[in-house]
């Protein structure tokens, strides 16, 4: 697997920092996702042997934690809290809104590729609702109208 | 990945007692600026005393575990044995996932280094000398924060081989997690530190004896650990005035979301009077609609009707005399246009799609009173799935491996007994009497 420079050395840290290599597992897969857009069969492989487990074990894990995955998804992972201080104050619109706009349902993906959507549980932001992450970026307090300003800043970022 | 950071928003209001926010919004980000506004003095002061006089003064602050369990934080410490061949570990739980909890966030993401002195400090009191600061997955961006204090903690030589020149050695790692609300349990978080699925373990062994990388270890929500540094520099006796009695000690983020006008994190001391709260600090109700429903502290604690609410003290004592939970600091405002089976419905389906599935009566319970409420909710339902619904969630509650059952039964309970007649509204395939009233209005309002 070649990855960025940056990638491997944060590997070679993250492999010799805690007590069990092991423990460097599930950040490893997260941040290699970050890299190559999902945990392909050849990325799996490559971790499995870097932390000195069996792939099987490697794909035990990812199957149990929600932000990981094994397919690709849009450049721009488009995710809508729906939970319950979302839900009271208008996170269905908002996220019936991104899937007309998109064209597409929950974890599916454009067909350029650029979005995918997702409704999730709660992230953390109650206090802003409705909340949505886009990756890893918050947007707070968000109204269907403001969604077609940040989908279309994403959308153009894409074209740059 | 770049990460696109705006500062969260920051509310305040009069009534607050400002001690884990103190330094929110002033730019503590910084180890100059925290040290300017009394940072790491706690630090260098336990560094003096003896690990017992630290654990005594936590005793004597009546801290609570602040996740949502309420467990003595000065006891749980004591219980880590003096002596031991493994290694001791300071573990700090920021999976903060649950349902309207978004507290730590805040706490990491303007001062971080008040959990970095707040480990140090539990480190120094049980003799630990590893601390690992565990982070949600989707908080990336206070990560990046938490790692840049952690390197300038060990830039100034605060951690280390040699923390604050005195001969002694403390290390912080932090860590990520990858989407997982039983994470938050504290022997799922060790798993999944040890980088294994988020199952929970069996206890006993407890984690103080036996727990991560089977050494004994102390596990602490970021609000907890960050409130250790003011009690340690003040002395337990201050923070325990702040509430009503010495188990139910100091203050607590309270997160007000909902229907509130003024929804935001404050700083209320315990006892705080939740009508006050509610219709002052939170501003009330939204387009002069009233209040139904109230949850006390996260979705997993029991619903409280508003002429509960209104005569509530926020205290881990009032909601344990009626065998209830203070919960998280998740405060919900649900008002008189909100269908409570839609409620229930929107919980379960959280608790479902969360259980780890490792235990029967929460997997297929869950499972079943989703399906119920789905078919409920659509006006598919019977009268019988009423008291159905009461006979699952009570066989739930209980008997499962971790707490999960009980946060997916409680809130069950809680409102298909209080809101009996909703549910009976929705019989024989009447459709839903709160359907036209869109959220969408209380969003735009």
């Amino acid at each position: 697997m070649n990855y960025s420079a940056e990638l491997e050395q944060r590997f070679q840290r993250l492999v010799s920092q805690y007590p069990w290599k092991r423990s460097a597992l599930i950040p490893m897969l997260l941040y290699a996702q970050d890299e190559v857009g999902y945990l392909s069969d050849e990325v799996v492989a490559d971790i499995a042997r870097r932390v000195e487990l069996t792939e099987l074990e490697v794909r035990n894990v990812i199957s149990y934690y929600s932000l990981l995955r094994t397919k690709p998804a849009g450049k721009y992972v488009v995710q809508v809290c729906t939970n319950i201080s979302c839900m009271l104050r208008g996170a269905e619109e908002v996220f019936n809104h991104c899937s007309h706009k998109l064209g597409v349902g929950h974890k599916e993906v454009t067909a350029d590729g650029t979005f995918s959507l997702e409704e999730v549980e709660c992230i953390g932001a109650c206090s802003w609702a409705p909340a949505v992450q886009v990756n890893y970026d918050f947007h707070l307090s968000v109204t269907p109208e403001m969604m077609d300003r940040v989908l279309e800043d994403y959308g153009k970022k894409t074209r740059q | 990945m770049k990460t696109l950071y705006t500062p969260t928003p920051l509310v305040s209001h009069p009534d607050e007692v400002r001690i884990v926010s103190k330094r929110w919004g002033q730019g503590a980000q910084t180890i100059d600026r925290y040290i300017e506004l009394d940072g790491y003095k706690a630090a260098r002061k336990a560094l003096e005393m003896r690990p017992d006089d630290i654990i005594n003064e936590v005793k004597i602050s009546g801290l609570r575990g602040r996740g949502g369990a309420g467990f003595a934080t000065g006891m749980k410490w004591s219980f880590i044995p003096k002596q031991s061949d493994a290694p001791k570990y300071i573990l700090v739980n920021g999976d903060e996932s649950e349902p309207a909890t978004c507290k730590d966030r805040l706490i990491v993401e303007y001062d971080p280094h008040s959990v970095i002195e707040g480990v140090i400090i539990a480190g120094l009191a049980v003799g630990a000398k590893t601390g690992f600061v565990y982070l949600r997955g989707e908080y990336r961006y206070l990560l990046e924060i938490v790692e840049k204090a952690i390197a300038e903690a060990y830039a100034k030589g605060f951690l280390g081989k040699n923390i604050f020149g005195s001969g002694r050695e403390f290390n912080i790692l932090s860590h990520t997690g990858a989407g997982a609300y039983e994470v938050g349990e504290e022997s799922a978080l060790m798993e999944s530190l040890e980088g294994k699925r988020g199952l929970p373990r069996l206890k006993p062994p407890f984690p103080a004896i036996k727990g991560l990388y089977g050494g004994p270890t102390v596990i602490n929500n970021v609000e907890t650990i960050a409130t250790v540094p003011p009690i340690i520099l003040n002395g337990g006796k201050w923070y325990v005035a702040f509430g009503p009695n010495e188990k139910n000690g100091g203050t607590r983020l309270t997160c007000l979301t909902g229907h509130f006008n003024k929804p935001g994190v404050y700083e209320l001391p315990l006892g705080y009077p939740a009508k006050k709260m509610i219709y002052d600090v939170g501003g009330g109700i939204p387009n002069g609609r009233t209040l139904k429903a109230f949850v006390p502290g996260g979705s997993s604690t029991f619903l409280l009707t508003r002429e509960e609410a209104e005569s509530a003290t926020m205290d881990y004592d009032w909601f344990a005399k009626r065998n209830e939970f203070l919960g998280s600091g998740g405060v919900v405002a649900i008002d008189d246009q909100t269908c409570m089976v839609k409620m229930a419905l929107r919980i379960m389906k959280f608790y479902q799609h969360e259980s780890c599935g490792w235990c029967i009566p929460c997997r297929e319970g869950t499972d079943w009173l989703k399906k119920t409420l789905t078919r409920f909710h659509d006006g598919g339902g019977v009268n019988k799935d009423i008291d159905h619904m009461l006979y699952l969630a009570n066989n739930m509650a209980g008997r499962t491996f971790c707490a999960l059952g009980d946060a997916a039964a409680f809130p069950t309970i809680s409102i298909v007994s209080k809101w009996r007649k909703e549910f009976e509204d929705h019989l024989d395939g009447r459709p839903c009497p709160f359907e036209r009233t869109s959220s969408r209005d209380m969003a735009l309002a």
